[in-house]
């Protein structure tokens, strides 16, 4: 069975002034699976996923050149930043919630978007807790603070937050490098439950993690894109020496 | 060996004795302010209380509920000066915060550099302006197009009160919410845009409430300073001897003004009255700080994970 194709990025190139991140990316990204992004630091895997919803937007004197079409709409050109982002929810590195009760977390998406109805609001905050695999543990709770639960916690209701919106894609950057080894693991799971409906793109230090849970895996190494290919087989089949030196931890 | 012994016994005695005498020195500095608040209490409270009690006593419910003042007449009634501070300091707050409040988002989340470059000197500057200039300006610019404009044909009053006071507040009120809207995380600012939301959007919903306490902060030491603020009021009040004030147009006559203007010269009696109002005066600031260490204690314990 073929993947449909849900981004297509083609010579894209991103300098932080005169510094170049990143050089001459081409890629295609599947549409329902998880594609992850390996590398050591500084070697631009976080510079590119944040260029797929745009938010290098955001930082002064960044310069982009190239493409990149979500399903063949190319998103610099024939998109606006804010509707792109209503497609393409991320999760940051550090969980973020807003200094605000849980509940008021993951409305503030819908609300943002101009739904104020309160049953409405109600009913998409359950589903997108229930959809994070955290609702059984705050339910009670959904007027407290979103701060005062644990880091791994916070991080499942920054998720429910982001499919409050009902993207399509999902970024995650690093999610769970703040989080202990069961915290871990339930957003791993909880990944691999939502590529049935999301495409989920994840940027991650840890091998296992993009052993475990992606079906596509780019090795990034100065700005470049390596090797990509199955996940499978960048792990067992290498074909790059610097892969390999990197997959066997001989570097990185 | 013996040059060690000797070295740590004369490294011994050299650290204990300045020790001692700066402790001493700090004491002595950290005293001098609490004293003068010590001082100044028991002065205007022994003074101003002075009235009320002995054998001529004043009703103390005539005088805070008075609404003329007349030192000739032996008729001293404040009710109507607390009023005027009040509405002025309320007005000041009503249009100075949200206007201080959008110009301090402006410099922290919109201006170019090159723009605030130019804003926060300006903004400093205001600051910086003695009170009395304040007063000349509302007296020769604010006063006569109140004239041309009021009903009463009356340039001094409430409202030039309230535009001069605005001005004095807004320093105040930006440079404290700036300072505490720049330091909400960027990772908020960051969340709200990943959802979609419009810089807009994530200014009023995310940054501003997450900045509140210090714009709260920013608020309550803004009505200290209105209500407090005495010479460039005095210029442009006037200083009526009677009566509310019933709207915009009216003169008033603020707490701070009557005291100003009259201590100078006034005796007995009604030299202690005008310590009498500056009790008032005092027992109002007082709230304000009081409210402002509750609010501070608060919100900067619970602001964030509230």
């Amino acid at each position: 069975m073929s993947d449909i194709i849900k981004f297509s990025v083609s010579d894209l190139n991103l300098f932080y002034g005169n510094f170049q991140a990143l050089k001459n990316i081409n890629m295609k990204i599947a549409k329902e699976k998880i594609t992850a992004f390996i590398g050591p630091s500084g070697c631009g895997k976080s510079t590119f996923i944040k260029t797929v919803n745009r938010m290098n937007d955001l930082i002064e004197g960044v310069r982009i050149t190239g493409e990149i079409t979500m399903d063949g709409v190319d998103i610099y050109k024939d998109m606006d930043a804010i509707s792109l982002r209503t497609r393409v929810g991320m999760v940051f590195q550090q969980p973020n919630p807003f200094p605000m009760s849980i509940y008021d977390n993951v409305a503030y998406g819908p609300r943002i978007h101009g739904i104020r109805k309160k049953n409405v609001l109600d009913e998409i905050v359950e589903k997108s807790l229930r959809q994070a695999a955290i609702w059984d543990e705050v339910k009670d709770k959904l007027k407290k603070s979103a701060l005062a639960v644990s880091g791994g916690q916070q991080q499942r209701i920054c998720i429910a937050r982001t499919l409050a919106i009902e993207p399509e894609v999902i970024l995650m950057d690093e999610p769970t490098s703040a989080l202990d080894p069961i915290s871990t693991l339930k957003i791993e799971d909880l990944a691999t439950e939502l590529k049935q409906f999301y495409t989920i793109i994840i940027v991650t230090h840890n091998m296992q993690q993009a052993g475990r849970i992606s079906d596509k895996t780019a090795f990034f190494l100065n700005g470049e894109v390596i090797e990509y290919g199955e996940t499978e087989q960048i792990f067992n089949k290498p074909r790059n020496k610097k892969t390999e030196d990197y997959i066997t931890g001989r570097f990185g | 060996m013996n040059n060690n012994a000797y070295k740590e016994n004369l490294i011994s005695r050299r650290k204990e004795y300045p020790e001692k005498v700066f402790k001493g020195i700090f004491l002595l500095s950290a005293l001098v302010s609490v004293l003068s608040v010590i001082a100044i209490i028991i002065f205007v409270f022994s003074k101003g209380l002075q009235p009320f009690f002995g054998e001529d006593a004043y009703s103390f419910l005539e005088f805070i509920t008075g609404l003329k003042w007349d030192p000739g007449n032996d008729v001293y009634g404040v009710f109507y000066m607390i009023v005027g501070s009040l509405l002025a300091t309320l007005g000041a707050i009503v249009l100075g915060v949200p206007i201080g409040l959008l110009t301090a988002v402006f410099i922290a989340e919109l201006a170019p550099k090159e723009l605030v470059a130019f804003i926060k000197p300006a903004i400093e500057l205001l600051a910086g302006i003695p009170s009395v200039i304040y007063g000349a300006f509302g007296l020769g610019v604010i006063v006569p197009i109140i004239n041309e404009i009021s009903p009463t044909g009356q340039g001094e009053s409430l409202l030039a009160v309230i535009c001069v006071l605005t001005i004095m507040v807004l320093p105040t009120i930006i440079s404290l919410s700036e300072a505490s809207i720049r330091a909400v995380p960027k990772s908020y600012r960051e969340a709200s845009l990943g959802l979609g939301a419009s810089k807009t959007q994530t200014i009023f919903k995310t940054v501003i409430p997450a900045a509140r306490s210090g714009i709260l902060t920013a608020t309550v030491l803004g009505i200290g300073r209105a209500i407090g603020e005495t010479m460039a009021v005095m210029m442009i009040a006037g200083n009526n001897i009677g009566g509310l004030p019933t709207s915009i147009w009216s003169k008033v006559r603020p707490l701070t003004t009557n005291i100003a203007m009259e201590m100078g010269y006034a005796s007995g009696r009604h030299q202690d009255m005008l310590f009498a109002t500056g009790v008032i005066l005092f027992l109002f600031i007082m709230v304000i700080n009081i409210t402002l260490t509750k609010l501070t204690g608060k919100l900067g314990d619970k602001g964030r994970s509230k």
